[in-house]
């Protein structure tokens, strides 16, 4: 009784049950927030790698402006794109939130796309040639899936990045997990369970996502399990 | 009016440039809450990482260091060490920051060095050794100079990342450096749009200012022939390594 009062004071395990279903409510809000930026990013920047491989002279102009828009801060990006989108509405604001997201994974995707497909020995690319595959088939047959454990590296990045980021978001009033960490804060006493349980959530979605990852790449890359960290 | 003269008319406000909520103090305390954590986490840190990576002990805590660094959300980890600072009375303004971006200027720093000195080719120390450099002397005249790119990198993508997440700060409290300007604005709603934007354009200016510095600087303390040939390669190895 008084060990569950003392530690009612630093964690409300009470709050916690009482509040479960909006819990898993913004769980799924966040990775909502994060999947359609992943994959709208995973797009774009398959479609500018492929630019980038074709014409290897685009290369530099795509890192530099995808870097620029990596190196602008995620609060800054989002301000830059509110007033132009506007905030008015809930799909305002979410578009507003996801080019933000989206403009964070493009460097990461791009240079590990690219990367991964120039990686592929010269000697595998004339073999296929040899074997009478076209230049689609060769792509999507040898080198997509030889380029695949840099491609899904660059997908874990993005993932775990995109998740920290998302809790950003609350601040336009999208929700997600970083709602607990805003809404523990503007209460008239800061209430540390709340704020808590935004943050650990946070980092086990990304721990959970980032070790899914990691196993869908393995099964997808049998043959890269040898000597793969 | 058109939003670009009411943008024009913020920047152009009596006191907006030097007064108490003007642009220069407040980047100033931008740079001064990202400065000094960085000091720290340099002082700290590289030694540490850099150390280790000579004594080739420590790998799985670099990864791991990579791996949590990015995970934490910085903007909860601010909120976090609020609340203990705020148990402790200390004012908010300017110690939640600064002790929650020295936990995220840590990782990039230590994986960094530590990457950069454990990749030095073996056959390269060993070739050192076999020239009767003592170990102090790998260490300082091989494994250092080698490694310097890429120790650089970790040091210049965290004071980005570090510079990048002051803003966030200013959630807590009347600081924050230029976040002040867009947390406000938008807490204000749609009229508070004219702030929001100016502030994120001082925000943004501000941190591509300090990376552009920051990529001059390497011309200056890298050794000549370990230059990196743009300044998207630093970037990039940071961001996959």
């Amino acid at each position: 009784m008084i060990l569950a009062q003392a530690a009612s004071s630093l964690f409300d395990w009470d709050w916690v049950g009482r509040n479960i279903d909006s819990i898993w409510r913004r769980t799924v809000e966040h990775l909502a927030l994060t999947g359609v930026a992943l994959v709208a990013g995973i797009v774009i920047a398959s479609a500018l790698a492929a630019v980038a491989i074709r014409k290897p002279r685009t290369y530099p102009t795509i890192t530099a402006a995808t870097g620029l828009l990596y190196t602008i801060p995620a609060l800054a990006v989002f301000a830059l794109v509110a007033p132009l989108v506007g905030i008015g509405t809930v799909t305002q604001r979410f578009i507003t939130a996801e080019i933000a997201l989206i403009s964070y994974t493009l460097l990461i995707l791009i240079r590990n796309i690219v990367t991964g497909v120039n990686g592929v020995p010269a000697g595998v690319r004339e073999a296929a040639a040899g074997m009478g595959y076209s230049e689609g088939e060769r792509i999507r047959q040898i080198e997509l899936p030889l380029a695949l454990p840099a491609v899904m590296a660059g997908i874990r990045i993005a993932t775990v990045t995109v998740i920290g980021l998302v809790t950003v978001t609350s601040l336009l009033g999208l929700g997600g997990l970083g709602f607990f960490i805003l809404d523990g804060l503007r209460r008239s006493i800061i209430f540390p369970t709340e704020i808590i349980v935004g943050v650990v959530l946070s980092v086990a979605l990304a721990a959970a996502l980032d070790i899914g990852l990691l196993g869908i790449g393995r099964v997808l890359t049998p043959w890269a399990r040898e000597g793969d960290r | 009016m058109g939003f670009l003269s009411d943008l024009v008319s913020w920047f152009g406000e009596p006191g907006r440039w030097a007064g108490d909520d003007g642009i220069l103090p407040r980047a100033l305390e931008h740079l001064w809450l990202a400065a000094l954590p960085m000091l720290i986490a340099v002082t700290v840190a590289l030694p540490i990482a850099v150390w280790l990576g000579h004594r080739r002990i420590g790998g799985l805590a670099a990864n791991a260091a990579a791996n949590i660094g990015r995970a934490i959300p910085s903007f909860g980890l601010i909120i976090l060490a609020a609340i203990f600072f705020a148990r402790a009375g200390v004012s908010l303004r300017f110690w939640p920051a600064a002790v929650a971006l020295l936990a995220l200027a840590i990782p990039p720093i230590y994986t960094n060095a530590y990457t950069a000195i454990v990749t030095v080719p073996r056959e390269t120390v060993e070739a050192a050794k076999g020239m009767g450099f003592t170990d102090n002397e790998v260490l300082w005249g091989v494994e250092v100079p080698i490694g310097a790119p890429l120790i650089f990198a970790g040091i210049r993508i965290s004071f980005i990342q570090v510079l990048a997440t002051v803003p966030l700060a200013a959630v807590l409290s009347s600081g924050g450096g230029l976040g002040q300007y867009v947390v406000r604005g938008f807490a204000q709603g749609p009229g508070g749009r004219v702030e929001v934007f100016a502030g994120a354009l001082l925000i943004a200016v501000l941190t591509l200012g300090a990376d552009w510095l920051l990529s001059r600087g390497e011309r200056w303390v890298l050794p000549e022939g370990r230059r990196p040939r743009s300044s998207e390669e630093i970037r990039a190895a940071a961001s996959i390594s």
